[in-house]
C-alpha cells in the first residue's frame, strides 16, 4: 500500500511539474501582448510599459516561472491581470458551480445509464435492448448544445419553470440556485449517459459469458441474483474508467453549455482568460486542472481495487 | 472487509427500481418548480444584458467599452459628461469659462456632492483625478485625451482651472469620456473590484461571469435614479441572449449580438426593437505602406470594388449606414461622400491595369473576432476576387490582431470598427497601422485642434473627410448599427450610442 501511494505521488509530481514547464512555455510563444489587449488601441508606449511593470511582465522569462511555481508551491496563485483580484478567489467562485454541475451531471448520467445498459445486456437482442440502443445511438449522436437549447425552450421560454440560463449563486440559498442548474445537468447528463450506458451493456454482455456466471447459475442462483452479483458487479471496471474520464471532461470541458446557459463555470473562465491573455489564470487553472484529472483517476484506481478484489496488492490483501 | 463490500454491491441490486425512481424524481423536481415561481413584484428593478464581461469596473484604467457600459453616468462621473444625443452636458462641473485665447478652462463645481462611501468631493478630488490620469506611470488607456493639459489648479474648494499647452477645441468633450471620470483618492486604488463614485448608482455585487448590481444612490447630489435597482447580466452566446429576453431572464439589450435574430422580435408585441446609430465606423483598413496598396489607384480600385451595401446585408443583414469617409452620419458635420468611389467593377479593373495589377494581385486580408469582420470579410473576399484581387484570409482573435496588424502592421487588409466617438484624428498619427503620412492631413488636424469656433471646426472637418476619401485611404465600409431589444414596457434606455455606455439614470418602467 506504501509503496502504491508513493508511486502514485510521485506521479502526482511529476506530471504537475511537466504541466507547469508545458503551459508556461506554451503561454510565452502565445502572440499578444495582456498589456495591448487591456488598454486597446488608444494606449500609449509609455502607458503600456507602466503597466507591464506593474503586472511584471517586463521580468526575464526564467525568473518569472520561479516566481510562479514558488508561489504555487506556497499556495499563492497569484493576482489576475484582468479581474486584479487574486486568482484563487476566481477559481473559489466557479468551482462553487463547476463541482456541483459535473456532480449532479455524472450523478444523474449513472442513474439512467447503469440500469438502462444492464437492461439491455440482460434482454440481448430483445424490444427492451433494440429500444435502449436506439436511444443511446439518439445521445450520442445529438449535439448537447442542442439539446440544451431545446430544453430552454421548453422549460424556460414555454413553461417558464426555470430560467434560461445564469447562476443565482449559492447565497441566493440552496434551491434557486439548484434550479439553475438543472437544464445544465440534465444536458450534459444525457449524452454522457448514452455513452455510459453502451459501455455498460457490452461490458455486462461480456461478463454473462464468463465461466464463474455460469457456476453461479448452476450452484443455484436465479438469473436475476447471477446477473446483479456476480455479472454487473465485475463488468464496472470499464465502467467506472469512463465515469473517472467523464468526471475530468465535466470539471473544466463544459465550455459549450455553460455558453449556451451563461454559467459563469471553470470552463468560460479559461477561455476568456485566453482571450484577454489573463495568462496567469490559464496557467493555475491547468495545473489545477491537471491536479484535478490526476486525484480523479487516483480515485478511479482505488474503486478498481473496492470492486475487483483480485487487483488488491499488498495489505489490502485479506 | 469482502463482506461489506458485499453487501453494499447487493444494495446496489436495487439499481433497477432507479430508473423508474431517478424519473420520479426527475418529475416530482420539476413539479416543485411550478410552485417555486411566484408572482413577480412591481417593476423598479431593470435586468440588462451584455455580450461581454468588463475585466475590470475602473474607467480609468483600461480600454474595455464592458467598462464604460456598466459604470459611465452610473456610478462615475466627469467634470462634463455626454449625453444620449452627443451633447456635451455638465456634471460634477455645474457650470465653465474659457479664456479669450482658448487657454484657460475655469470650472464652478457643484456643492454638496459625496462619493458612495460617505467622502466629500471638492477641487482636490479633479485635480488628483487629472493628475493621476496624466502621470509618468499612469495606466489610462486615453492618456491622450489629456496630453494638452499643461496644469490643474484649484484656487478653491468648489474652482477648478484647467491651463492647456494648445488650445484644443475638444477639451469639454474630451473630459466628459468614461476615461475621465473624477474618483477619490482613498478608493482610486480598488476601483478594479469595488468602484466608488458620485453617480446616482451605487455599486453593490459583482459575481463574476454572471452579474454585476447596482442600486440607487439615496444620497444622490442630482435628480435620483428612477429605477430602485438594476441588474447587469453577462450573456456571450446569441442564442442564450435570444433565450434570455424570450424567457423574461433580461428585460434589455441595448446592444443585442444577434441581428439575425432581431425579425423574431419585431413581430413581437412585448418587445420594442430599436435600431439606432454608434461611433463605429467599420472600414477595410489597407496597409498604406505595402508596395501595391501604397499606390493610389490600387486602393481607389479597391474602394470601386466594393458593394458596400451587399456588406451590409450580407454580414449585418441589413442593419448599418454605408459611409464614405472616417466619419459618422449622424454628426452634424459629416459629408456625405459615398458617391466618390461607387461600386463599379469595370473603373476598379480599369485603375488596377493602369497600375500594372492588371494580371491580378494577392493581398492578405485578417479578421478579429466580431462578427462584423468574420461574416464581412467573405464577402469582401468575393468582392475583391471579382476583380482578380485574391485574397489570404486569416482569422485572428484579438490579442493576436492587436500584436500583428495593430502594433506590428503586418498586414495588408482588415475589417475593424473604430468606435470611438470622433476619432477622425487616428489618420494624423504618426506610424499608426494604416501607415498613412500626410503632412497636410496632419496640418488640418493641429488647425482643428486649434479651433474652438463652432463653424470653423465643421469646416475643418469637412475638409478632413475629403482628404481621406480623396486619397482614399481606406475602403470606408458602414457605421455599426445599434441593436437594442428591449421590453415594451421599459422607458428611457438610449437609442444611440455617442459614446460607449448604458445610462440607465433616465430608465423607467411605464406602468
Amino acid at each position: 500500500m506504501a509503496v502504491f501511494l508513493l508511486q502514485r505521488l510521485t506521479a502526482f509530481v511529476v506530471t504537475l511539474l511537466a504541466a507547469s514547464l508545458v503551459v508556461f512555455l506554451v503561454m510565452e510563444v502565445l502572440p499578444g501582448d495582456p498589456a495591448a489587449v487591456m488598454l486597446g488601441v488608444n494606449a500609449r508606449e509609455d502607458t503600456l510599459a507602466a503597466l507591464r511593470n506593474e503586472m511584471g511582465l517586463d521580468r526575464p522569462a526564467v525568473e518569472r516561472y520561479f516566481l510562479w511555481v514558488g508561489g504555487l508551491l506556497t499556495g499563492d496563485l497569484g493576482t489576475s491581470y484582468t479581474y486584479g483580484v487574486p486568482v484563487w478567489e476566481l477559481v473559489r467562485d466557479r468551482i462553487g458551480l463547476s463541482l456541483p454541475l459535473a456532480f449532479i451531471a455524472i450523478c444523474l448520467s449513472t442513474v439512467i445509464a447503469i440500469p438502462l445498459g444492464v437492461l439491455a445486456a440482460a434482454k440481448r437482442n430483445r424490444a427492451a435492448d433494440v429500444g435502449v440502443m436506439g436511444f443511446t445511438q439518439l445521445g450520442i449522436a445529438v449535439p448537447n448544445f442542442w439539446f440544451a437549447i431545446l430544453l430552454i425552450l421548453l422549460f424556460a421560454v414555454h413553461w417558464r419553470l426555470v430560467p434560461a440560463g445564469g447562476f443565482a449563486g449559492w447565497d441566493a440559498g440552496f434551491w434557486p440556485a439548484l434550479k439553475t442548474l438543472l437544464l445544465p445537468a440534465v444536458a450534459l447528463a444525457l449524452p454522457q449517459a448514452a455513452i455510459l450506458a453502451r459501455v455498460t451493456r457490452s461490458s455486462v454482455l461480456e461478463t454473462l459469458g464468463e465461466d464463474y456466471v455460469r457456476t453461479a447459475r448452476a450452484k443455484g442462483l436465479s438469473r436475476r441474483a447471477a446477473l446483479w452479483r456476480h455479472a454487473v458487479r465485475n463488468a464496472l471496471i470499464p465502467v467506472v474508467t469512463i465515469m473517472g474520464l467523464q468526471f475530468s471532461f465535466l470539471l473544466a470541458g463544459t465550455i459549450i453549455i455553460e455558453n449556451v446557459f451563461y454559467l459563469p463555470g471553470l470552463g468560460r473562465l479559461i477561455f476568456q482568460a485566453i482571450a484577454q491573455r489573463d495568462l496567469i489564470v490559464v496557467k493555475d487553472l491547468v495545473i489545477l486542472l491537471a491536479a484535478a484529472v490526476v486525484v480523479v483517476n487516483f480515485a478511479v484506481d482505488l474503486l478498481y481495487a473496492v470492486l475487483d478484489p483480485r487487483l488488491r496488492g499488498g495489505q489490502l490483501h485479506e | 472487509m469482502k463482506r461489506t463490500v458485499e453487501k453494499k454491491l447487493l444494495a446496489s441490486g436495487l439499481a433497477r427500481g432507479f430508473l423508474r425512481g431517478g424519473l420520479i424524481a426527475v418529475a416530482a423536481v420539476f413539479g416543485a418548480l411550478v410552485a417555486a415561481s411566484g408572482a413577480q413584484a412591481a417593476k423598479d428593478s431593470l435586468t440588462l444584458g451584455m455580450v461581454l464581461e468588463p475585466p475590470h469596473l475602473d474607467p480609468t484604467a483600461g480600454a474595455a467599452a464592458a467598462i464604460d457600459e456598466v459604470v459611465y453616468a452610473n456610478i462615475f462621473e466627469g467634470l462634463t459628461r455626454i449625453d444620449r444625443d452627443g451633447a456635451v452636458k455638465p456634471a460634477l462641473a455645474e457650470s465653465w469659462t474659457v479664456s479669450a485665447d482658448g487657454l484657460t478652462y475655469t470650472f464652478k463645481l457643484h456643492q454638496g456632492v459625496t462619493f458612495h462611501d460617505g467622502t466629500g468631493f471638492d477641487s482636490a478630488d479633479v485635480k488628483f483625478s487629472l493628475d493621476r490620469a496624466m502621470a509618468e506611470d499612469s495606466t489610462n488607456a486615453q492618456k491622450g485625451l489629456f496630453a494638452a493639459i499643461a496644469s490643474v489648479e484649484t484656487p478653491d474648494a468648489a474652482t477648478v482651472v484647467i491651463t492647456l499647452k494648445r488650445a484644443t477645441g475638444n477639451l469639454l468633450f474630451n473630459l466628459g469620456w468614461g476615461d475621465a471620470v473624477i474618483v477619490a483618492p482613498e478608493s482610486a486604488e480598488t476601483n478594479k473590484s469595488n468602484p466608488v463614485g458620485t453617480g446616482p448608482f451605487v455599486f453593490e455585487r459583482w459575481v463574476k461571469g454572471d452579474r454585476i448590481e447596482i442600486g440607487r444612490n439615496p444620497d444622490y447630489w442630482g435628480e435620483a435614479a428612477k429605477l430602485a435597482r438594476a441588474t447587469i447580466k453577462i450573456i456571450p452566446d446569441p442564442a442564450a441572449a435570444t433565450a434570455a429576453l424570450l424567457a423574461g431572464d433580461v428585460d434589455a439589450f441595448a446592444n443585442f449580438p444577434a441581428p439575425e435574430a432581431l425579425g423574431q422580435f419585431e413581430g413581437d408585441p412585448r418587445f420594442a426593437v430599436v435600431i439606432g446609430s454608434t461611433e463605429g465606423e467599420t472600414i477595410l483598413a489597407m496597409n498604406n505602406g505595402r508596395k501595391a496598396l501604397s499606390d493610389i489607384r490600387v486602393r481607389r480600385a479597391l474602394a470601386h470594388a466594393i458593394d458596400r451595401q451587399a456588406v451590409i446585408d450580407g454580414a449585418m443583414f441589413g442593419y448599418g449606414t454605408p459611409i464614405g469617409t472616417h466619419f459618422a452620419p449622424h454628426h452634424p458635420a459629416y459629408v456625405d461622400l459615398t458617391g466618390r468611389y461607387a461600386f463599379d467593377r469595370e473603373k476598379a479593373l480599369a485603375l488596377l491595369a493602369e497600375a500594372g495589377y492588371g494580371a491580378g494581385l494577392t493581398l492578405s486580408l485578417k479578421l478579429p473576432p466580431p462578427s462584423y469582420a468574420r461574416r464581412g470579410g467573405e464577402i469582401v473576399a468575393a468582392q475583391l476576387a471579382a476583380i482578380g484581387v485574391a485574397t489570404e484570409v486569416a482569422q485572428l482573435e484579438w490579442a493576436q490582431w492587436l500584436e500583428q496588424v495593430f502594433r506590428g502592421k503586418d498586414y495588408d487588409l482588415t475589417i475593424v470598427s473604430h468606435t470611438e466617438p470622433m476619432d477622425i484624428g487616428i489618420y494624423g498619427r504618426d506610424d499608426y497601422y494604416f501607415d498613412y503620412d500626410s503632412p497636410a492631413f496632419k496640418a488640418l488636424m493641429a488647425k482643428l485642434d486649434a479651433t474652438a469656433d463652432e463653424g470653423a471646426r465643421y469646416g475643418l472637418l469637412a475638409e478632413a473627410q475629403n482628404k481621406l476619401t480623396e486619397d482614399s485611404v481606406n475602403v470606408f465600409l458602414f457605421q455599426l448599427a445599434k441593436h437594442g431589444v428591449w421590453n415594451s414596457g421599459v422607458v428611457g434606455l438610449w437609442e444611440n450610442s455617442p459614446v460607449q455606455a448604458n445610462d440607465l439614470t433616465e430608465v423607467y418602467w411605464k406602468q
